[in-house]
């Protein structure tokens, strides 16, 4: 499949970057400007679309649409790109989200030209980490991904903007140093960066053959060193509890089309890295014992369930705490977010196991497989629900010009349409069942309890809590009595808005009533992947 | 390779000098014209160096396939015969006949791209130097000179005219700084520079004469060894070549002590200290800031290159065994180079003298990737010699262009220029972020492989100190260099938001206006290159191998 002559993937990854350079150059014109970002990002949303629906879920055993040219030679890098069924998936989100931010960014009025490139360059970023199969390309991406987002913070967010973007920044960036540095040992000492390649080969990597020695160290201490340089970079960008600290103060300062993109797309940046780099080629890692103060004895599958279901639950308590409804929603990005890393544990924990004993029981395997799909899902689900979440935050604040909850009240008087759409967005967010995030949240929940149990159960409190926090935000919003500060506002949701969450609303439904056509693509690949250990 | 029918290295060391001839001949009132015949020049200079870059970076993989077929072959000089085959445009000329001295031209993978960057940065700096008023003539005619002395270097295939440009670009470099640069400073900078380098490549000329007699005495000895054409006493860098692979510089010299490993230090430190090397570095950053923009962007994007480019061209390729020796322990001075220089950056006030740290911490980049000896390293290397190159330019240019207006450089004072500069605000943030090593852009492309690169040779790579063996050290090096580039990143984020972003004060800078037309081509001609090589990296690795392998071969790391 091609476009213009130019391989659909490479197509999706550089298409966002000349249109954002189009736009950058464009005359001063707002009209002008905003409807050609919005025809470049519908664009870029059909191509992902077309590439979803042609890609075969009859023979997903490998990557499609594969293609690897010479780039880098000196040190065997490659232009490759490829995708399965979950970058697949991810590759849909990042398309469809695309032009609904370009949409919300139409409110900006402040150098509207630039905004909206960095809007599309964002996409150039992410699009091409999730079809990258090779390692040095997904790093470069990875990072290229940070500029944009920094520079929407920096530019157009609210007053603490400063101290936000750069905490953003530095945070992120400092977390990436380790994984740069275990993607060039890496890298280097198997003379290719290919994924599919290293995966093979990798995790069989015994040094030096007489000693296990690797630079000077047991191969084990040199592969666990890697591990967790990918490690702390993913958990900072999921985020995993305790490595969250960033994500409430950049979403709360944030421009709203930023917080739709770095809840909805960037986060699932980390997930990713997890599925496709970071259990594939530590297996052995995930699974090694570890003895912490010498007695309990543990492994770092384990702990990262521990550190998932701490951020369900703590999570939903902060969230539960805020007066701020953007930090409140950043909070349930680390509350969401906590299933998508307990389901990641359970695939670690089974393909771990399966590649140390050379299999597991059927059981397990069967969880993981669940637990793995749920967790793909739940990327997807969160990445439309806390998009739309977002978007209602922004739509309100956008009007109001505070975030303070105790300022709202009662606001479905005067915005009906608003409410309506406010209460099937956080429903879906709370997983009602018959609504996206049920399908999702269930099968993680499946998947884990067999092998987490009791995990498992505490993550229920914090679904608990989450019913809490989410009933709390629509009471503080859309209930009680109106705040009469407002009579003079029009806080009705504005046709534009509507039309951008339009999508995420007939999804979240679409999702809920009938998950396969996502699912079936997800679960074709994760079975044969987890299967093919 | 086959000859081009016309002396294109000639020209582009010649063509500079006789414009500088000509404007020194004008009447001091001709200013336009000066400028004109100094752009002309530069402009000739440039289209010649791309010519020169397009016709080899063509020719590069014919050139690795011939390297290859000589490794694969049994000759006893296969470093030396590799080294030969990778010249391109070699012009000669017997100079001083008596003493094996010639004027002898070539360029290889390495200067090329070294070639480009100092043309790129000669046509830079006369735009951004139009404005000057004070003598524009004389300052055109140095400002040439200086750029026909840094080609010279680049281009030259015999140590003697290696030398001989050398000496000619520090000579304008001089009177560059202490005429016209900034008041407080510039008697005290040009001085300190002039000193520091001098005595540099006086130690650095003291080897090369050294080597000079022992390899004329060996193949005095060993006539059936010299290259058809050659005499035994010459000064040419494949001669010297020739006589290192095959062992006369093993000779013992103190006590049992091989004459290569007492001398590389002193070669190879000697032309580091213009490279920028700790404890050498202590000019630079003075120099840079002292310097008038135009000569800042020579001075830090070309010619701290000429020291690196020297050091390796006769410390590492002509003394092999004494790098073998002696580069695992100048790795630590690089590291300090990159850590603490970034850090020094960090606590600058002044903007320029931000720019002026960060070249010292980047440049160690470049030595660290020399002491890595393998291809990785090496060619990150070479991508960060240029890639350093056009950004430190780009950096200088844009803090020129906010000193002219605001005539301050104190960064808590300065705010918001992005809002009436918004050209040169883009420039220094895609420059700053090429300087953090941000993926898409050249400094990646340049220091991932030298971090790889180092990785790799860890295994390889020892240190004997006494008795005492230091093994696998490199890993733990690059883990602390990478810290260098948080602190890289730190002090971009500082200076960008002091500077850039942040409200702009109009009561304070009621003059400042946004830059010119002339100003913003310089801005474009600069960060062109980093786009360039951070998305297509080809199109300079595989140029930069065919100067790699032989020098690979003579340190016979595979």
């Amino acid at each position: 499949m091609a476009i213009l002559n130019i391989d659909v993937l490479s197509f999706l990854v550089f298409f966002p970057a000349v249109a954002a350079l189009i736009v950058l150059l464009l005359p001063q014109n707002k009209f002008l400007v905003r409807w050609a970002a919005l025809v470049f990002a519908t664009v870029i949303a059909g191509v992902s679309v077309a590439v979803y629906f042609a890609y075969n879920t009859v023979a997903p055993a490998g990557y499609q649409f594969v293609l690897q040219v010479d780039w880098f030679r000196a040190i065997g890098a490659s232009w490759h790109v490829g995708i399965d069924g979950i970058s697949a998936s991810m590759v849909l989100l990042t398309g469809i989200l695309t032009p609904l931010a370009v949409l919300i960014g139409w409110e900006i009025d402040e150098r509207p030209n630039m905004f909206l490139a960095l809007v599309l360059f964002f996409t150039t970023g992410s699009m091409g980490v999730f079809v990258a199969l090779d390692l040095m390309i997904f790093f470069i991406f990875y990072e290229l991904s940070l500029v944009p987002m920094f520079f929407l913070i920096n530019q157009w967010g609210s007053p603490n903007r400063l101290y936000a973007s750069t905490k953003f920044f530095i945070y992120s960036m400092g977390g990436t140093l380790g994984m740069l540095l275990a993607t060039q040992l890496i890298g280097i000492t198997m003379g290719t960066f290919s994924i599919p390649e290293l995966v093979a080969r990798w995790p069989d990597f015994v040094g030096n053959p007489d000693n296990q020695a690797f630079l000077g160290i047991p191969v084990s201490t040199v592969k666990t060193l890697a591990f967790l340089g990918f490690f702390v970079a993913f958990c900072i960008k999921v985020p995993v509890w305790p490595f969250h600290t960033w994500l409430p103060d950049a979403h709360g300062e944030a421009p709203t089309p930023g917080s739709m993109l770095l809840a909805g797309v960037m986060l699932k940046l980390g997930a990713y890295g997890f599925l496709r780099l970071v259990i594939p080629l530590f297996p052995d890692v995930w699974v090694a014992p570890i003895d912490l103060l010498g007695f309990v004895e543990t492994n770092w599958a384990t702990i990262f369930a521990i550190l998932a279901v701490l951020g369900v639950v703590l999570g939903a308590f902060a969230a539960y705490g805020q007066t701020d409804i953007k930090r409140l929603v950043a909070y349930s990005s680390v509350n969401h977010m906590g299933f998508v890393a307990l389901g990641i544990a359970v695939a670690a924990l089974a393909y771990g196991q399966a590649y140390v004993n050379g299999g597991v029981n059927p059981e397990m395997m069967q969880s993981a497989i669940l637990a793995t799909n749920g967790a793909v899902m739940q990327m997807f689900n969160h990445g439309l629900s806390s998009a739309g979440m977002f978007l209602l935050a922004g739509a309100i604040y956008h009007k109001t010009h505070t975030r303070d909850m105790t300022q709202y009240g009662g606001f479905w008087v005067r915005a009906p349409i608003y409410g309506g759409i406010f209460i099937f967005t956080s429903m879906a967010s709370l997983g009602l069942p018959g609504l996206n995030g049920f399908v999702s949240e269930f099968l993680v929940v499946r998947g884990a309890y067999p092998v987490f149990t009791v995990l498992t159960v505490i993550s229920m409190l914090g679904l608990l809590l989450t019913g809490g926090y989410i009933l709390r935000g629509i009471a503080g919003t859309l209930q009680g009595p109106f705040n009469m500060a407002w009579k003079n506002t029009r806080l009705e949701i504005e046709p534009r808005e509507l039309i951008a969450i339009a999508p995420l609303v007939v999804l979240m439904l679409i999702v809920g009533i009938a998950p396969n056509w996502v699912l079936s693509v997800i679960n074709a690949t994760v079975t044969s992947w987890l299967g093919g250990v | 390779m086959e000859a081009i029918g016309f002396p294109v290295l000639s020209l582009l060391i010649f063509v500079p000098i006789l414009a500088a001839v000509i404007i020194l001949f004008l009447n001091k009132d001709q200013r336009d014209l000066a400028r004109g015949i100094a752009i002309t020049a530069a402009a000739v200079g440039l289209g010649l160096s791309l010519f020169v870059y397009v016709n080899y970076n063509n020719n590069a993989t014919t050139i690795i396939a011939e390297q290859e077929l000589i490794a694969q072959g049994e000759s006893q000089t296969a470093a030396t015969d590799m080294f030969e085959s990778s010249i391109a445009f070699e012009e000669r000329i017997d100079w001083i006949p008596a003493l094996g001295i010639s004027y002898h031209l070539g360029v290889d993978g390495l200067s090329v791209p070294m070639v480009l960057l100092t043309s790129m940065a000669a046509v830079a700096g006369v735009l951004v130097s139009w404005k000057i008023e004070d003598r524009t003539k004389e300052f055109m005619a140095f400002f040439l000179l200086l750029v026909a002395g840094v080609i010279g270097v680049f281009v030259s295939m015999d140590l003697f005219v290696l030398f001989f440009f050398y000496e000619l670009a520090i000579f304008p470099m001089y009177l560059l700084i202490a005429t016209w640069g900034w008041v407080k400073l510039r008697e005290y900078a040009a001085m300190k520079l002039t000193l520091y380098i001098l005595i540099g490549s006086v130690i650095s000329l003291v080897g090369v004469i050294a080597m000079y007699f022992v390899a004329g005495q060996f193949f005095t000895d060993n006539p059936t060894l010299i290259a058809a054409g050659d005499q035994a006493y010459s000064f040419g860098v494949a001669h010297m070549m020739r006589a290192a692979e095959l062992g006369a510089f093993n000779i013992p010299l103190l006590g049992d002590i091989p004459f290569s490993h007492v001398w590389f230090p002193f070669v190879f430190l000697g032309f580091a200290v213009l490279a920028g090397l700790f404890p050498f570095h202590n000019w630079s950053p003075d120099g840079h800031v002292a310097a008038p923009t135009a000569v800042s962007m020579i001075h830090a994007g070309v010619l701290m290159k000429l020291g690196a480019f020297a050091a390796l061209r006769v410390g590492v390729q002509l003394l092999p065994e004494g790098a073998l020796v002696h580069l695992p322990w100048i790795v630590f001075l690089t590291l300090i180079n990159v850590v603490w220089g970034a850090f020094i950056a960090f606590r600058q006030r002044d903007f320029k003298y931000v720019i002026g740290f960060s070249s010292v911490s980047h440049m160690g980049l470049v030595a660290m990737g020399f002491a890595t000896m393998n291809t990785a390293g090496m060619t990150g290397a070479g991508l960060q010699m240029f890639s350093h190159g056009a950004m430190t330019a780009l950096f200088f240019g844009c803090v020129g262009m906010v000193y002219d207006r605001a005539h301050t450089r104190d960064l808590p004072s300065l705010g918001g220029f992005i809002r009436v500069m918004p050209w040169v605000g883009i420039a220094f943030i895609i420059g700053g972020l090429t300087s953090m090593g941000m993926p898409g852009l050249s400094g990646f492309i340049a220091e991932f492989p030298i971090f790889a690169g180092m990785f790799q040779a860890s295994e390889n790579i020892s240190l004997n100190i006494g008795g005492f063996t230091l093994s696998n050290y490199y890993a733990v090096l690059v883990i602390i260099a990478a810290l260098g580039i948080i602190l890289t990143a730190a002090y971009v984020l500082r200076v960008t938001r002091q500077v850039f972003l942040g409200d702009f004060d109009r009561a304070k800078y009621p003059d400042v206006d946004d830059i010119t037309v002339r100003e913003r081509f310089v801005l474009i001609l600069l960060g062109a290159p980093l786009i360039i090589i951070g998305v297509a990296p080809g199109v300079m690795d595989v140029m930069l191998q065919t100067a790699i392998k032989p020098a690979l071969a003579i340190l016979g790391v595979p």
